[in-house]
């Protein structure tokens, strides 16, 4: 049996670290993160968790941290967010690279400047290059999830990537909500033990780790490694489905929201894509044919999936909460247009950058996107594909 | 779906808002209810005005923007009143509760014609009378709970004992001081509607 509970993101990620209880914690606090060491420091001082709990000097060292652990074979995880996570940089395309499995729970938060504790997804974006799987949660239950499955996926031996698991900063970190929590056995017994094939000190195959890659072997490596991130498709079902059977909840790369027969549609990320939910209820009662797609894999970008979703829509907004400043649109439009491109027929598409730096996103705003929308739809003008939303003007 | 009760907390930061709005998730929560209960953050200091929410309903609400139109709001500090717009979108069928030792009457005038129903309640009184020191919080709570009836009475009494029971585990003396102000800010709460 689930337990009902009231939890913060915050609180059910290091909920779920506790039950899972990872050999090390590499920590460095940064808001609005912190709350994860700060709880899982609380386990290990009750005697909760047998984690070794590593307080390092900043996040370029936490990172480095967890490296050092998963290439001896530990499972090893940590928490960061905004200016921590871009200076985990460097380190987290070397853990990628040595191709180490590390779980790090991200609490997206803007990156500076001007300087802002709210949350958007500048500071994960920033990272999707890096070779991490990203999973992102609408809320406390979806983030507590993804969390569960993030090492079965990360482990797994046809992936050995690392992985990011992201909930919006504050906005989900800090709310408390009702949350169905699972019983520590069962979690055990669903995430498993960590038996790598190959680690540093293994007695009759030692390994190195991190060697000089000339030009006549980087390649390989690289192309390896992309078809790691290739192969996480399929793991990311496979555990979504065991996930399904045994806790009874379902995932997938996205969630279609009333999609069977959408006109128009969003593709959303996060806690505004539940927000953006209602707005579709709303616009259903009233007749508009308004569906929604929340993403919840960023990385692997499920691009043929995404483009069969969307392809009998007559127009799409494509909702980035990250700048980007390529002058074309966000991170996220790029991508979709991409996976869209080779469509027979495909829709509109409009990309709109909103919430930076924690500017709130409304059903209002959300009805105002499919109002849009709509007119593109019926034959109107696209206008400006790429435009900003709720700043003022002055 | 039942009617959804949105809640917005203006207090300074270091007070408690954010802890309160916390409570009263609690408190609906162990009454069956689905909640949300969130802090709005601005550069973190102390004795800066903060703002919390809190939504309560039947099912899960999939809505996570801020709440403009709230049904009830709770001022934590009166000094905030004239420098925060406490009223603003506040529904006409709802009311604003506040920490003073002022009557309704006497607030009213400051709610720039707001013309729902104006409660106060003493909660530097009732917390020092009960725990000799001043914790706006709880009383608060229960002003909040009995003003709107998100909450049963009996319920949220019996919930709240057994919560101070785990909390104060270590301190039982001020388990007695926490419901006694419970009991007394429900029942010392005014109205003036």
């Amino acid at each position: 049996m689930s337990i009902r509970d009231r939890l913060s993101g915050n609180e059910a990620i290091a909920t779920a670290m506790r039950q899972i209880n990872p050999d090390v914690f590499a920590m460095f606090p940064i808001t609005p993160s912190t709350e994860i060491p700060q709880y899982f420091a609380q386990y290990v001082a009750d005697g909760k968790v047998d984690t070794e709990f590593i307080c390092v000097e900043s996040e370029h060292s936490s990172m480095s941290a967890c490296m050092g652990a998963e290439a001896a074979g530990c499972r090893a995880v940590t928490a960061t967010s905004s200016a921590g996570l871009s200076f985990m940089n460097e380190v987290l395309y070397v853990a990628a690279s040595s191709r180490l499995p590390i779980v790090l729970a991200v609490s997206c938060r803007a990156l500076t400047g001007p300087i802002n504790i709210n949350h958007d997804y500048s500071d994960s974006m920033a990272e999707r290059d890096s070779g991490f799987i990203q999973l992102y949660g609408e809320n406390n239950q979806e983030v507590y999830d993804n969390y569960l499955m993030a090492h079965r996926i990360a482990e797994h031996p046809d992936v050995r990537l690392p992985l990011m698991v992201c909930e919006d900063g504050f906005i989900t970190s800090h709310a408390i909500e009702n949350i169905e929590i699972e019983e520590d056995d069962k979690v055990k017994a669903f995430v498993g033990e960590y038996k790598p094939e190959n680690y540093l000190l293994k007695e009759e195959n030692p390994l190195a780790v991190g060697p000089y890659g000339v030009s006549n072997y980087y390649m390989e490596a690289h192309v390896a490694q992309a078809h790691a991130m290739m192969n996480a498709k399929k793991v990311i079902l496979e555990v979504a489905a065991d996930f399904e059977k045994t806790f009874g909840r379902k995932y997938g790369f996205f969630e279609e929201y009333r999609m069977e027969d959408a006109e128009i549609a969003m593709v959303i990320m996060g806690s505004s894509a539940g927000t953006a939910k209602a707005a579709v209820d709303e616009l259903r009662e009233s007749g508009v044919k308004a569906g929604l797609i929340k993403l919840r894999v960023f990385r692997p970008f499920p691009g043929e999936e995404i483009a069969q979703a969307l392809k009998n829509c007559k127009a799409v907004a494509v909702m980035d909460k990250s700048e980007g400043f390529s002058a074309c649109g966000g991170p996220l439009y790029a991508e979709t247009c991409g996976a869209c491109f080779n469509l027979e027929t495909r829709p509109k598409m409009v990309d709109i950058v909103f919430g930076l730096g924690g500017r709130d996103f409304t059903v209002e705003a959300a009805k105002s996107v499919y109002d849009r929308l709509g007119k593109i739809a019926a034959g109107g003008e696209i206008g400006d594909i790429y435009t900003h939303m709720g700043q003022r003007e002055k | 779906m039942g009617k959804m009760v949105e809640v917005r907390w203006h207090g300074r930061g270091g007070q408690g808002a954010k802890t309160a709005s916390q409570l009263l998730a609690d408190a609906a929560f162990l009454d069956g209810k689905f909640v949300q209960s969130f802090p709005e953050y601005g550069p973190e200091r102390s004795g800066a005005p903060i703002t919390a929410y809190n939504r309560i309903s039947d099912e899960r609400c999939s809505i996570h923007s801020n709440i403009y139109d709230p049904d009830y709001v709770v001022v934590v500090d009166e000094t905030l009143i004239g420098s925060v717009d406490v009223t603003a979108g506040l529904k006409e069928d709802g009311a604003i509760i506040v920490n003073t030792s002022m009557s309704p009457a006497d607030v009213r005038p400051l709610l720039k014609g707001y013309k729902g129903k104006v409660c106060t309640i003493d909660a530097r009184e009732i917390s020092v009378r009960n725990l000799g020191a001043y914790f706006p919080n709880t009383p608060m709570l229960a002003a909040v709970v009995a003003v709107s009836g998100c909450v049963e009475r009996n319920k949220f009494l019996s919930d709240m004992e057994e919560s101070y029971r785990h909390k104060f585990a270590k301190k039982p003396q001020v388990v007695e001081g926490n419901l006694k102000c419970l009991r007394e800010a429900m029942d010392e709460v005014r109205s003036d509607g």
